[in-house]
């Protein structure tokens, strides 16, 4: 083959420049490894920017009663306990020092009276406990790694697209990318690699996600023999923008309901006092005059004395209800629900939401101080991903880590709000630590077998050298429609069998797309490369979909409609690539004897 | 309810010499309601010209990738309702979309902005505490947070005359950079002096206030009034002061 191509040589490779990605690599090259890292767009420009509400840390700060236990128990509890409790005991335990120690890289976080972090409410979070600042979390907690990060000596490589993990010997031994700015060929040497590639939610056609959300990361581990767990569940975030038509799908944060916005229906009811679940009814308020004094509380800053409002249950049952609301004909105007902030005062509105203040005013022309919003559901987060070790974050393949959005195991059926930042900086520092320190142990690189390059080579270059082919954005534009029609909130066994289906037919169009000749800046090229990719992780949550005969947390089976405690309740699903993509299903070691006793007694349905 | 749309767009690659090098190309696409200019490239793309070049991430003004200039204005193409677009347009007109200018061009829309790279490891890294559980009131974070809500689109860097005209890039930070030190400086435990490379290596003194950083900030960051203007002062007071310059000489102060 004469193309060609770059070889880089570093000890550690991070895939992906978010949080998880930007918080391994200051942490391998703090041990003195070389570090590199590879990100899809431009640093700082990674998915994690898009995070509004906060990162959720039992610091304390706003409520003293708040402690690593409860947090825990939260996160198992709004999981439907399908976590891995050793990782939501870690992420609980460590999160709060996680926090702490970004605000001395240079974060600003909202101040409590007392001049700390500031706290604020969320969805299945017993205590207010999202550090933020406003509505623009996300973009704190990249800027500040990223500004950390730039100092740590790291090379960075951006706008690069990784298109396959090498192995030697079934370990890792590097992989191979393109430079999207001069379509370039790259093959990195490296002892071992993190995936911190985010999610996949860009399968669906009204998600809150940017391009970059074509689930690579687990695509790439999948082709090189690593499990992928959980891919049935896919969090739908209860409230997206829905109109104009063009922003459908863009995030309106938790944060509003956290700051006491109202969710209503076409009648002006408060709908969701009409789904509080059995397993959460003990803690939210029944009647409305409870849910206003308990925000009065929280906005006075006082702690609360009594039970919140159920607009902040999780976020699976909040989406679902909306959903409800409108399948029973209580819509919005344009088929959601409406979101009332607009009851507090305008200024705090601004100071405390100004992302949202913004964005409806420029992109709806709705003023939000005054007029309420129309919501609906959007793909917003996968739960599932590349299985890992809970201490050390390697996956099955040796020498491959895995942290944040990419890795499964922390969430279970169901992710509550702010426990993804939080999952970025403690997952990614353990994956960037165990990354390197196991770097450090390894003797020289593994050899890559030539053959391997001239296939991905031979692949990457495929697009470009067809003519008269489909466009692949049409192609993308189906998927994303079948996917959202067939494996979107609720689903049935015959969606799911019709969307496997799809996805072959789909497959067969992807090989024959075309876009261009040339190699610069193409994004028909760079489209057509991700279609792999999504169509592959489209079947793994299909797949996964179709086997679980039950519904629980981001899964809902119309045919199979209630949870099922003495089977699926205790199991995980795993997807492995043999002939075929092959699922089996398997359960989490035993929970410690101490952390069960933190957790509800009744919710385990120990008895069946 | 739908009509047509046409774009005048740039498309084109630097030439030997590193300059735009290409032409402006009209493409013709349906608008629906509520859409914005990114929204319509994107048409463009899925219809006719899969290769056009253009950068977005977020597609709701948090990333700052998606820099243009519409019409001749610096804006995001997300944040850009096409209503608005037309409203300006003369009648009959296509819209005109162009990179941005005063960086150079990698292809079509995109440009090389790596310069910004480059000069954000020049920061000095805050220094402050290293015990954790930092304390400081929210009066003293309202003044740095409008600071940190800057997106890097680069619209400021693109607009400021002494880049643009005079591409003074290795000698002057430029606006995003001056709301980067503004933090820094206006931190409440922060405790490095960085007014001395903020006069000499950054070049503050090239700004002389037009203002037009401010105008085009998608962000809403006042960055002259209240990052670059305070930094001048303090500039001022360092170098300038007669006490100050008095104590300098007689070595009470360095």
């Amino acid at each position: 083959m004469d193309e060609s191509y770059v070889t880089h040589e570093h000890d550690v490779v991070i895939i992906g420049a978010g949080g998880a990605g930007l918080r391994a690599a200051i942490e391998a090259s703090k041990s003195g490894v070389s570090v590199a890292m590879i990100c899809k767009s431009m640093l700082g420009k990674a998915h994690t920017v898009m995070a509004e509400g906060g990162a959720a840390a039992a610091l304390g700060n706003k409520d003293p009663r708040d402690n690593w236990q409860t947090h825990f128990r939260d996160t198992m509890k709004g999981g439907k306990y399908l976590n891995d409790w050793r990782m939501a005991k870690i992420h609980a335990q460590q999160a709060p020092d996680r926090i702490r120690e970004l605000e001395t890289w240079g974060a600003v976080f909202d101040r409590t009276a007392k001049g700390l972090t500031n706290q604020r409410n969320f969805g299945g979070h017993t205590y207010p406990r999202l550090a933020h600042i406003g509505d623009a979390t996300g973009l704190e907690l990249i800027r500040t790694l990223q500004e950390k990060g730039v100092h740590m000596g790291m090379d960075v490589f951006m706008e690069f697209t990784v298109r396959k993990l090498f192995t030697s010997e079934g370990k890792i031994s590097g992989c191979f990318a393109y430079d999207r700015n001069d379509g370039s060929l790259h093959v990195f040497k490296a002892k071992t690699i993190v995936m911190a590639t985010g999610g996949a939610t860009r399968c669906w056609s009204v998600c809150s996600g940017s391009w970059e959300y074509t689930g690579e990361g687990y695509a790439l581990a999948y082709w090189a023999g690593a499990e992928i767990g959980d891919m049935e569940f896919i969090q739908f975030h209860p409230t997206g923008m829905i109109w104009p038509p063009s922003v459908k799908g863009i995030l309106v944060t938790e944060g509003v309901r956290g700051e006491g916005g109202m969710l209503t229906n076409s009648e002006g009811k408060r709908f969701m006092f009409d789904y509080v679940p059995e397993m959460y009814k003990d803690e939210f308020a029944d009647t409305e005059k409870e849910a206003l004094e308990w925000v009065s509380e929280v906005v006075e800053g006082k702690l609360a004395t009594v039970r919140r409002p159920p607009e902040l249950l999780t976020r699976d049952v909040v989406a679902k209800a909306i959903n409800s609301e409108r399948d029973a004909g209580r819509a919005s105007a344009h088929g959601g629900a409406y979101l009332d902030i607009s009851w507090r005062e305008p200024e705090q509105v601004k100071k405390k939401l100004p992302g949202m203040y913004h964005q409806f005013k420029e992109l709806a022309a709705v003023d939000i101080t005054v007029e309420k919003m129309e919501v609906g559901p959007t793909a917003h987060y996968v739960m599932g991903g590349i299985k890992v070790h809970p201490e050390t974050q390697e996956t099955t393949v040796p020498r491959m880590f895995a942290a944040g959005e990419a890795a499964t195991g922390l969430h279970g059926a169901n992710r509550l709000g702010g426990n993804s930042l939080s999952d970025l900086i403690v997952f990614g520092k353990i994956a960037g630590e165990n990354a390197a320190s196991k770097a450090k142990e390894l003797g020289d690189f593994l050899t890559i077998n030539p053959l391997q390059i001239e296939d991905a080579i031979k692949e990457t270059l495929a697009p470009l050298k067809r003519k008269e082919g489909e466009n692949p954005a049409k192609i993308v534009e189906d998927l994303r429609e079948m996917m959202q029609n067939k494996v979107g909130i609720i689903r049935t066994e015959k969606l799911l069998k019709e969307a496997l289906q799809d996805l072959d037919d789909l497959e067969v169009r992807a090989q024959n797309t075309s876009t261009g000749e040339s190699r610069i800046y193409n994004p028909g090229w760079h489209q057509a490369l991700e279609i792999d990719a999504m169509l592959d992780v489209s079947r793994m949550c299909a797949l996964a979909a179709l086997h679980r005969e039950e519904s629980r947390g981001g899964h809902t089976r119309d045919d199979f409609p209630v949870p099922d405690y003495k089977y699926w309740g205790k199991i995980n699903s795993v997807i492995t690539k043999k002939d075929v993509m092959a699922i089996e299903h398997r359960s989490y070691p035993p929970i410690d004897e101490e952390l069960k006793k933190l957790l509800d007694f009744e919710d385990l349905h120990e008895e069946e | 309810m739908s009509e047509n749309v046409t774009f005048k767009i740039f498309r084109g690659l630097p030439d030997g010499d590193g300059d735009p090098f290409g032409e402006m190309v009209d493409y013709t696409v349906e608008m629906d309601e509520g859409m914005v200019v990114l929204d319509v490239i994107h048409r463009i793309q899925a219809e006719h010209a899969p290769d056009l070049s253009c950068r977005w991430n977020c597609k709701a003004g948090k990333c700052g990738s998606c820099s243009a200039e519409v019409n001749g204005k610096p804006r995001l193409m997300c944040m850009t309702r096409m209503e608005e677009v037309m409203e300006e347009t003369p009648n009959g007109e296509p819209v005109l979309v162009k990179p941005m200018q005063a960086f150079p061009l990698t292809k079509d829309l995109v440009t090389n902005t790596s310069w910004a790279y480059e000069m954000n490891k020049k920061m000095v890294p805050i220094n402050g505490p290293e015990e954790k559980n930092w304390e400081f009131n929210q009066n003293e974070a309202n003044r740095i947070q409008e600071f940190r809500a800057c997106i890097e689109c680069m619209l400021c860097v693109n607009t400021c005359h002494v880049l643009r005209e005079h591409q003074k890039f290795d000698e002057f930070a430029g606006p995003r950079f001056f709301v980067r030190l503004a933090g820094l400086e206006m931190h409440p435990l922060d405790v490095e002096n960085r007014i001395p490379e903020i006069k000499e290596d950054f070049g503050i003194g090239y700004c002389n206030i037009t203002r037009c950083c401010t105008e085009v900030c998608p962000a809403g960051i006042n960055i002259t009034d209240n990052a670059i203007i305070p930094l001048k002062e303090r500039v001022v007071s360092e170098y300038y002061d007669p006490i100050s310059m008095l104590a300098k000489k007689i070595g009470l102060k360095k």
